[in-house]
């Protein structure tokens, strides 16, 4: 029993981290609150299954919902974060204002494009579920476990063994000594959102398909709860982002089925959070002076 | 006609007085406060209770007022600890956290929300008028104490504090002590707009202080022009009337809504009538004052 909670929290979790991640890449480089991730993710799981109901392709569907994701991500960091980024401010939370405001757009639109209405991806996995000495494992939980391993990887090799990758890291390191010396900043910038809004996409698309539903309110939970989870990861920190998704996840689920607790299992992450932002305050990875 | 304006221009008002004090923490001490409709609720859900046991109306908005302003204090003492990113995080989640308990509560009433008896006034029950009326008065008086405190020791070591909290320290300001302060004024006057919003609805329920409303206010100071008396009021008073006059794009208004305030922040930052604002300049070549004039 305790098995099976512990796997259906890891399964939970890496969503979230995968979900966050694009929240962390952007925050890392442009230093900005990106709640239109969640928008991004809504946008992607409307958008595979369109595909997957054209193609009856759930590879396809992937691929080219990931890809026009992470291609809206680019345009909206050029028409709106870069611009308002580049004037000076008056309060800090500005871009977190207008990251909401596309949040906001973004459920309303697939609202009245798509229908209030659920849907459902209805894919059928060629295998059935298998049991493992009293532990059910669904075939859609070795998928997600696959696909957000794979991304995680994908990340990894590019952030840590690519040219792009390089330049992404001295950006976040320090913006204008790096475009000192010749790094594109704009395109490590635009690489943030091409894999984090890519990435999200691939979460949405993962969520329809395990809970086998999707609605436009599909972003409201991830929106907030990723934000939890970037600051427990130490703000711009990728591993600190896993480790802190699949926390979250656990907890959720553990603190949901072993205790009585008078709070909604959505709330928990942020009564972690603030828990532990008041024991340290730059998060659980997070660097001590980072300003 | 004038029936149906009290009705919105009480709910409007009340969002005015919420914008006001909202101003006063993010933009006079620039603390990214995202969660203040946790604290109307508090002071909402606080007269209510009271109101449940009898007790009088004037005595529950300021045990409304009192409570929230508590429990500003306390969160004024949390943001010593962190910077404004995680500031705004952490009162998002403060926000989250209230509603869940709001609506799981047994003393809230849990999701059915609670009851609230209309207040009587010279032996008659209260209605929209009055609680406009009301609120109206309570708007002059905050800002009449906003436009003291800005003149004040205790405004100029704001303004300082925003500009750079290092150099105000540097300078023997007592930061910490302005910090919680300014957080406990603000969601105090949040607490007693919840005590007025609560009586004058005779119902409130968890959804009425979701973190939608938070940027519901934020977005009336925002679109406004932050840092500035006139622009939560007009900020406030345009919200709160425009969904009213687009009835017949209600299903829109979401959408409409986000798009005001990407457009705002991408194009105007200070808001409608805030710093650097082309409606101000404009008026202010029409008076014949000249541009550039800092008032």
């Amino acid at each position: 029993m305790f098995l099976q909670q512990f796997i259906n929290g890891l399964v939970i979790g890496s969503l979230y981290a995968l979900t966050a991640m694009g929240a962390t890449l952007i925050y890392g480089i442009l230093g900005i609150l990106d709640i239109a991730n969640a928008g991004a993710y809504l946008i992607g799981a409307y958008l595979g299954w369109y595909i997957f109901y054209a193609t009856g392709n759930i590879a396809l569907a992937f691929l080219l919902s990931m890809a026009a994701v992470g291609l809206l991500g680019v345009v909206l960091q050029r028409l709106i974060y870069s611009p308002i980024l580049a004037k000076p401010r008056t309060l800090s939370i500005i871009p977190l204002v207008a990251a909401v405001g596309l949040f906001t757009m973004s459920s309303d639109a697939v609202r009245l494009i798509c229908g209030a209405g659920t849907k459902a991806y209805n894919f059928k996995f060629p295998v059935d579920a298998f049991h493992l000495g009293g532990v059910t494992i669904l075939p859609s939980w070795v998928l997600i476990f696959a696909l957000t391993a794979v991304l995680l990887l994908i990340l990894w090799f590019i952030l840590n063994r690519t040219r792009m990758g390089l330049a992404w890291r001295a950006s976040a390191e320090d913006a204008e000594i790096s475009r000192a010396c010749g790094v594109n900043t704009n395109s490590a910038m635009a690489l943030s959102y091409i894999l984090g809004y890519g990435f999200a996409a691939a979460a949405g698309i993962m969520v329809g398909i395990l809970y086998n539903s999707i609605t436009p309110a599909l972003g409201e939970v991830p929106s907030y709860k990723m934000l939890a989870i970037i600051v427990l990861g130490g703000l711009g920190n990728p591993l600190g982002t896993v480790i802190a998704g699949l926390l979250i996840g656990l907890a959720e689920t553990l603190l949901s089925v072993y205790t009585k607790i008078p709070i909604p299992k959505d709330a928990i992450a942020f009564v972690v959070l603030i828990i532990v932002l008041l024991i340290k305050p730059s998060g659980l990875l997070g660097q001590k002076n980072k300003v | 006609m004038s029936a149906y304006f009290f009705s919105i221009g009480a709910t409007a008002a009340i969002f005015i007085l919420l914008a006001l004090s909202l101003n006063i923490i993010t933009g006079y001490a620039g603390q990214a406060m995202m969660g203040h409709a946790a604290f109307f609720g508090i002071g909402a859900y606080t007269a209510a209770i009271l109101n449940g046991m009898g007790v009088n109306f004037w005595l529950c908005l300021l045990a409304a007022l009192v409570m929230a302003g508590v429990c500003g204090a306390v969160l004024g003492v949390i943001s010593l600890r962190l910077q404004a990113d995680f500031l705004a995080i952490t009162t998002i989640g403060i926000n989250f956290v209230m509603v869940a308990l709001f609506n799981n509560l047994k003393i809230t009433g849990g999701s059915l929300g609670l009851n609230v008896r209309k207040p009587m006034l010279f032996g008659a029950r209260m209605t929209n008028t009055h609680f406009f009326v009301l609120t109206v008065i309570l708007i002059v008086i905050v800002c009449l104490l906003t436009v003291k405190m800005r003149r004040s020791w205790f405004g100029m070591a704001l303004a300082s504090i925003n500009n750079d909290a290092a150099a105000a320290r540097s300078f023997g300001i007592d930061v910490n002590r302005y910090q919680i302060l300014t957080f406990t004024i603000g969601t105090a006057i949040a607490g007693l707009a919840g005590g007025v919003y609560a009586h004058r609805m005779g119902f409130i329920a968890s959804s009425d202080f979701a973190f939608v409303i938070s940027i519901q206010i934020l977005s009336m100071v925002v679109i406004g022009g932050i840092g500035t008396i006139r622009g939560p009021i007009v900020g406030g008073i345009l919200l709160s009337f425009l969904p009213e006059l687009l009835r017949f794009a209600d299903n829109y208004r979401n959408l409409v809504y986000g798009g005001l305030l990407v457009l705002m922040v991408r194009f105007l930052p200070g808001g409608l009538l805030g710093e650097g604002s082309p409606i101000l300049k404009l008026w202010r070549r029409i008076r014949g004052k000249g541009v550039g004039v800092h008032e």
